[in-house]
């Protein structure tokens, strides 16, 4: 059986998600844009790279975005388990820069399907854990309309087969939508 | 009933603040800077036999005294000191007010039977305050203003109903009249209270006006005057002492359960919130151990304050046990009473709290929000304010698309205004497909900013073959191509 998109986006709930790629941010934010809720972010304070809220716009209220600011990467693991455990929040976002360990990610899993909550730990390629229940590759792909197209391919799927689509986020109706594939 | 009250008076209040602090020996004084110079305020007992009085300039008073010390004046501390002596005399008399800067006011009606007679309450006191190492000088009188002129001119008590009679040989100056009168009186030949009151009282009235008659009937008590004790600033503290060292979390959160609901109580009668909470636990070795709770509102409400607590009384080191614990709300913030409405369900109280447990682990400030700035100048488009002393506030716009994520901007081998076709960014060769630009973004030249010295900036978006989309920038006042940002 086909995999579709919308079985599989927007994210499982309770359960915790791992994106990877240039465009994982913007995946993060749609999301984040979809469920209208305020979003815990979390990151480590030494990282140059920062979310700008001008770039968020489009896909969600950056209002929503509440950054934490972690000394340690075991703080951020340790915060984001706080967050997805208090179900508070529907998702909570976490950059990573380590490679997440088993146990960790494990524990990232319970604390999300106590709380109800989901999950997104944007990692750097290849340093995802075992506990995952997704894994996304989300980049930018060049197309001839200027229409901001993104490929997002489904590398691990607890449940289900993998798969990629090319996918494209409307601004206006604010609604992501599956492009098909020229054949 | 007749009033009685007693006038303390601390003619060396802030040397011997000072002196109580670090005692020495040897003269010594507190200078305060005026008149263009540092000048004594108060001298101690060996700098005042070495011939140093008050008013006298600091560089006079070392040639005379070369060994002399001096500290410079604190009026916040001095001011603390006597608030702590007022509440300190409230022991003797529930009814204790400052009077001006160096002097307490007690009114001591009714309460002098209890310590055994005004002798023996003023011996008591006279003691305590030796004890303390603090010059003092206690005048007992009917009323404020006689209390007030034996206190400064001639120590001691005045039996009740003898006000006038003790008065009568003390200077005019005792009165607490201006200065200015004084001098005219001395002149006029009226040395004593006593030569005063035998004078006409309307002749007084036309020459002085009603200042010095006034003060006069205030000293003889024709002339009401009260005293009025400042309100004492609500105290946000309450504790809980044990019979036995406790040791265990659970002990410790189960008092917390008693602490709270009082301390909120406290707040609530005030309308305030706790912002910063304070758990003192005080060991049995002495070594107290301190848990800090940062709230991301204003709360006072126990329930809510409770599990809060919880992360840092685990980190507590009960040692051999802990039998004293005090809560103090050490920021307070107005917290009006808020109506509880059915339709409004306080959803935000859960991720409020949240941001507390979660500030409590990285630090308050570290949880931050992006709030809407006006500049064109992409690190300064927004603003970033700490989430728990701000609100969500201003639309977002953004005047042509901007990237999602920006860094400090890194340099691209490529020459000419036009994008480079081909390029190397961070060890990956990339090739241009498609430029969007150029956006001129100018400096802020009223403000410094080391990142614009290359001067104005022409904006491009550009898509590249391999799909990533890049925010880059050319400098054509100091030709250079940077990448700044990424698109997604």
């Amino acid at each position: 059986m086909l995999l579709r998109f919308s079985d599989i986006f927007p994210l499982k709930r309770g359960r915790a998600h791992e994106v990877t790629g240039p465009s994982a941010p913007v995946f993060a934010g749609i999301s984040v844009g979809l469920s209208r809720m305020p979003a815990f972010w979390f990151v480590e304070d030494w990282m140059h790279e920062t979310l700008n809220p001008m770039g968020l716009i489009p896909y969600c209220d950056p209002h929503h975005i509440l950054i934490g600011k972690c000394p340690t990467p075991t703080d951020v693991l340790a915060a984001t388990e706080e967050a997805l455990r208090s179900g508070v929040v529907p998702y909570v976002i976490a950059e990573i820069s380590k490679p997440l360990t088993l146990k960790a990610g494990r524990r990232l899993q319970l604390a999300a399907g106590q709380g109800r909550a989901t999950g997104i730990m944007i990692i750097p390629q290849g340093m995802g854990s075992n506990a995952a229940q997704t894994r996304w590759d989300a980049r930018p792909k060049f197309s001839t309309p200027n229409d901001a197209l993104m490929q997002w391919s489904l590398v691990k799927n607890k449940s289900g087969t993998v798969a990629s689509w090319d996918v494209r986020w409307n601004e206006e109706t604010h609604h992501i939508s599956v492009v098909p594939k020229a054949a | 009933m007749k009033k009685r009250i007693i006038s303390l008076w601390f003619p060396r209040l802030h040397s011997d603040r000072i002196l109580r602090r670090q005692p020495m020996t040897g003269p010594f004084a507190v200078t305060a800077h005026a008149q263009n110079t540092d000048r004594l305020l108060c001298v101690n007992q060996e700098a005042q036999s070495a011939g140093l009085e008050r008013g006298m300039s600091l560089s006079d008073a070392h040639a005379l005294c070369p060994s002399l010390r001096s500290e410079p004046h604190h009026p916040q501390a001095d001011q603390y000191f006597l608030s702590g002596l007022s509440r300190w005399a409230r022991r003797y008399c529930p009814w204790v007010a400052q009077d001006g800067g160096d002097g307490l006011l007690m009114d001591i009606t009714g309460s002098a039977h209890l310590f055994g007679g005004e002798e023996a309450m003023l011996n008591d006191l006279g003691h305590r305050l030796g004890h303390a190492r603090l010059n003092a000088r206690w005048g007992v009188a009917d009323t404020r203003g006689a209390a007030w002129a034996l206190a400064h001119y001639r120590p001691g008590i005045a039996a009740m109903g003898e006000t006038e009679h003790a008065l009568n040989t003390l200077p005019v100056a005792a009165l607490r009249i201006a200065p200015q009168e004084d001098v005219t009186l001395q002149r006029l030949g009226v040395k004593t209270i006593g030569q005063l009151t035998k004078l006409p009282r309307a002749t007084l009235g036309q020459r002085f006006g009603a200042s010095v008659l006034m003060r006069l009937d205030q000293a003889l008590g024709t002339h009401g005057e009260t005293i009025s004790p400042e309100a004492e600033a609500p105290v946000y503290a309450t504790r809980l002492t044990f019979p036995e060292p406790i040791g265990l979390s659970s002990d410790v959160m189960a008092a917390l359960e008693r602490l709270l609901p009082a301390l909120c109580a406290k707040l609530r009668d005030n309308q305030m919130g706790a912002r910063t909470m304070l758990l003192i636990c005080r060991r049995v070795d002495g070594q107290d151990q301190q848990v800090e709770l940062r709230l991301a509102r204003p709360l006072r409400d126990a329930a809510r304050i409770q599990p809060l607590f919880e992360r840092g009384v685990g980190t507590i080191d009960a040692g051999f046990g802990i039998d004293q614990l005090r809560l103090v709300a050490t920021q307070v913030e107005h917290l009006a009473v808020e109506q509880i409405a059915h339709h409004n369900p306080r959803s935000q109280d859960g991720l409020h709290d949240l941001i507390t447990r979660l500030g409590n682990r990285i630090g308050l400030d570290n949880i931050q929000r992006f709030l809407p700035a006006d500049s064109h100048i992409p690190e300064r488009s927004f603003k970033i304010a700490a989430a728990a002393w701000s609100e969500p506030s201003g639309t977002w716009v953004s005047p042509a698309p901007r990237p999602i994520r920006i860094f400090p901007p890194e340099g691209v081998a490529a020459s000419g205004n036009a994008p480079p076709k081909r390029f190397r960014w961070r060890r990956q060769s990339l090739a241009t497909a498609r430029a969007t630009g150029p956006e001129r973004i100018a400096p802020e030249w009223w403000l410094m900013d080391e990142n614009w010295r290359n001067g104005v900036r022409d904006y491009w978006r550009i898509e590249t073959q391999q799909g990533r989309r890049l925010w880059m920038f050319y400098t054509p006042q100091n030709p250079g191509w940077f990448v700044h940002g990424e698109f997604a």
